[in-house]
């Protein structure tokens, strides 16, 4: 009997309808589809702005407000469709002759965010050659030539921001370039000392300034310090999805995977951080694990699809981690490597090469390492083993 | 503000990549002169682009897109042109329904688009959303014939051409068709799991309701023989009805009854209520299972010249592979019999891993 009722109920399940994936039609004119993820009011704004460019075709004002406005709502919403809008939206001013220096500054801003750093180089330096005193060109080509691993190329175009700028801004931008080329212990302590000599600065320009100080303090191994920084930079009320990132590999690497479910819980939306999340999920063996890692497994193959490689970085850690394929992770990870250069990205490499037991894939990371003077107790740790395991 | 947007415009470079960017997956079949489509668009692109959320409280409901349904058909399909030869091959939307992808809701519009003639070179040239979303893609996929083409649609690549081959090769067909039913049938591991559940208990008899090894040989392999054909012939049977036109059941129903048929021969060897006549259970879920290879056989567009070619070989090509993995696993079921471990173990054990993965399979 007890078999009966058990086959019973295992045929109900499997017949409910409602559980397979092919196109349906909903029962009830009522059913909730799909749920606009931005806010009411930030909707209302961007129709605001899309009806202005829209009423005056001419004024490329109108043009970039909304541009801008919909790069801000794709940082913050951690949806790539709002760059995808601002392309669209952008592309008439880059086809005038010769287009303004602000519309290059903005096309670069958006090859930037698809990792197409030589396009966004090429905006740049068409840009300053037109308004050299453009402050926010030399900013996105120091953040691009740090990503590439050019730390010197990062700190050349920084020092212009000192009379450009602001002085936290310019602080942050100089102290990074540095503490990645071999000056990590001074770099901190003069990032540091701005930070308190400028204690009211902007919330944005403040909240960079504390992660980068949180990550300086994250390589030089000083943890209780980087804690410190963290929770700070988090006090700062703007949602960052860079901070929640680094702070998440920071207590994944301090065994706090706990702190790191509290901290993700609600971002499923973001590749980066659901990858986070499930790290976290693998250690603590959460039942939420297996739907995680298979949205992971579905996002990735959907951008692959589309011929996206921007995710390779992220979707090498989740080939090595959590599906255990180090092979294919190592090859995600070189190809990642050719395109970036910070920290993580030298770490995947690492990790994979040792995990496929190819420590000599390791080989060229571990020079470029050493070239640039970087100090970072994980990789110094991971780069010895790879000089050990190859002897 | 100034200052604002600076630091922000510098910082979200390398912050964290956000999920996906707008999608939308168009399927085409030829068949003879006419293409059957269907295309997947997500809901959040059409309500930016035509509005969506009439009563404007952040949710869209499938009577808001009902609504909308002849203003989206028009939008979409006026973004579309498939040409056979240089001909326009005019569109007749002939349906809207909905479906789930991996970043949330679609609207799925279904529709014909009829050639004046069966086409020699077929273009397809696409710009949905590309004045709107520069990133936006058309993931295309084109069967015709027993292939498939694939390709990305954006604002760099808006077209696509494809020849068809003017005589198809009949050797060649039908190995391809032949290579499609060995390849459905082990990546399809509901048919295959389905055969087993009915075949562990092949090597044993039942004497008071305790399992027991077969004392022949030549009994295990008849039991086999029969449950094996017994599948084929029905299966054979509705795969041919159904691929042929006569028969058609909506496919989420079809694809529930073979789950449920998994669980259901698993169960049946824990309760053990049919046994001797298992071959019967073969051919009536058989038939279930005949029209879940009809579903795969018609998505790989069959030219109306090649119907039949295109079922046999499908067909055979399923025989084989099914054929393989029994002959590959029936020494293992015969030798592990004779333990006494096989009864509980493989049978009842085997059997429940068997009906809970059916299960989930179907969530």
């Amino acid at each position: 009997m007890k078999t009966l009722l058990l086959a019973v109920c295992l045929c109900g399940c499997c017949i409910n309808p409602s559980a397979q994936a092919t196109p349906y039609r909903p029962a009830s004119a009522d059913e909730v589809l799909e749920k606009l993820p931005t806010r009411l009011e930030s909707r209302n704004e961007i129709k605001a702005l899309r009806q202005a460019a829209a009423d005056s075709p001419a004024n490329p004002q109108a043009a970039f407000a909304l541009v801008r406005r919909y790069i801000e709502t794709g940082r913050a919403e951690s949806d790539p469709r709002y760059y995808g809008y601002a392309e669209a939206a952008l592309a008439p001013w880059l086809n005038a002759a010769p287009p303004l220096p602000e519309a290059l500054l903005l096309s670069a801003t958006l090859h930037q965010g698809r990792h197409e750093f030589q396009a966004a180089l090429a905006d740049l330096a068409a840009a300053l050659a037109r308004q050299p005193r453009l402050a926010q060109a030399w900013l996105t080509r120091a953040v691009i030539l740090e990503v590439q691993g050019d730390y010197p190329g990062a700190l050349r175009n920084c020092l212009p921001l000192a009379k450009l700028a602001p002085a936290l801004t310019a602080a942050t931008c100089v102290n990074s370039a540095l503490s990645l080329s071999g000056q990590g212990a001074s770099a901190f302590e003069r990032l540091d000392g701005a930070v308190r000599a400028l204690p009211d600065g902007d919330t944005a320009e403040r909240q960079w300034a504390l992660t980068t100080l949180a990550e300086i303090a994250v390589r030089l191994g000083r943890f209780d310090e980087a804690e410190r920084l963290f929770t700070a930079a988090l006090g700062v009320k703007q949602r960052s999805a860079y901070l929640m990132a680094a702070y998440a590999d920071f207590l994944l690497d301090s065994q706090h995977p706990e702190a790191v479910v509290r901290l993700l819980r609600d971002e499923t939306r973001a590749d980066g951080l659901l990858l986070r999340l499930a790290l976290a999920e693998q250690q603590l063996n959460t039942p939420e694990l297996a739907q995680h890692v298979q949205a992971l497994q579905d996002r990735f193959a959907a951008s692959r699809l589309r011929g996206d490689t921007t995710h390779q970085g992220d979707e090498a850690r989740f080939r090595l981690h959590l599906l255990h394929d180090p092979k294919t992770a190592l090859t995600l990870a070189q190809a990642n490597w050719q395109a970036q250069r910070e920290p993580r990205d030298a770490r995947i490499v690492l990790e994979a090469a040792l995990a496929a037991g190819q420590p000599e894939a390791g080989h060229a990371v571990v020079e470029a390492l050493a070239k640039s003077g970087l100090e970072d107790r994980r990789l110094a740790e991971l780069a010895k083993q790879i000089r050990g395991a190859a002897s | 503000m100034r200052t604002v947007l600076f630091i922000v415009l510098a910082v979200c470079a390398v912050a964290a990549h956000a999920h996906k960017p707008s999608d939308s997956y168009l399927n085409l079949k030829l068949e003879g002169k006419e293409l059957q489509g269907q295309w997947d668009i997500a809901l959040r692109d059409v309500d930016y682009a035509i509005g969506l959320d009439g009563n404007g409280d952040g949710a869209m409901t499938w009577g808001e897109l009902q609504a909308q349904q002849r203003a989206l058909q028009a939008y979409a399909l006026s973004r579309l042109r498939i040409d056979a030869d240089g001909v326009d091959c005019p569109f007749e939307a002939t349906d809207l329904l909905v479906d789930e992808h991996s970043d949330g809701h679609y609207a799925v519009l279904r529709f014909r688009a009829r050639c004046p003639a069966e086409p020699h070179a077929l273009t397809i040239a696409y710009r949905l959303f590309f004045d709107l979303d520069a990133q936006h893609r058309g993931l295309l996929n084109l069967a015709q014939g027993g292939h498939f083409d694939t390709h990305v649609f954006g604002p760099a690549s808006p077209s696509f051409k494809r020849v068809i081959a003017a005589k198809q090769n009949t050797a060649g067909a039908l190995a391809g068709f032949v290579r499609e039913g060995v390849w459905h049938i082990w990546i399809g591991y509901d048919h295959i799991l389905f055969l087993l559940s009915l075949l562990l208990p092949a090597a044993l008899v039942s004497v008071d309701g305790q399992w027991r090894a077969s004392p022949g040989l030549r009994r295990a392999a008849l039991d086999v023989v029969k449950i094996v054909t017994a599948f084929t012939l029905a299966h054979s049977i509705t795969l041919s009805l159904a691929a042929l036109g006569y028969l058609a059941l909506p496919s989420r129903w079809v694809e529930s009854a073979i789950a449920a048929s998994v669980a259901a021969a698993a169960i049946n060897n824990i309760g053990g209520w049919i046994l001797a006549r298992r071959s019967w259970l073969a051919f009536a879920f058989g038939l279930v299972h005949g029209l879940g290879f009809a579903a795969v056989l018609l998505d790989l567009g069959l030219p109306a010249g090649l119907r039949l070619l295109g079922l046999v070989g499908f067909n055979l090509g399923v025989e084989i592979g099914q054929l393989a993995i029994v002959a590959a696993v029936l020494p293992f079921i015969v030798a592990l019999s004779r333990f006494r471990f096989y009864s509980p173990l493989v049978i009842k054990f085997g059997s429940g891993c068997i009906a809970g993965q059916s299960h989930e399979g179907s969530v």
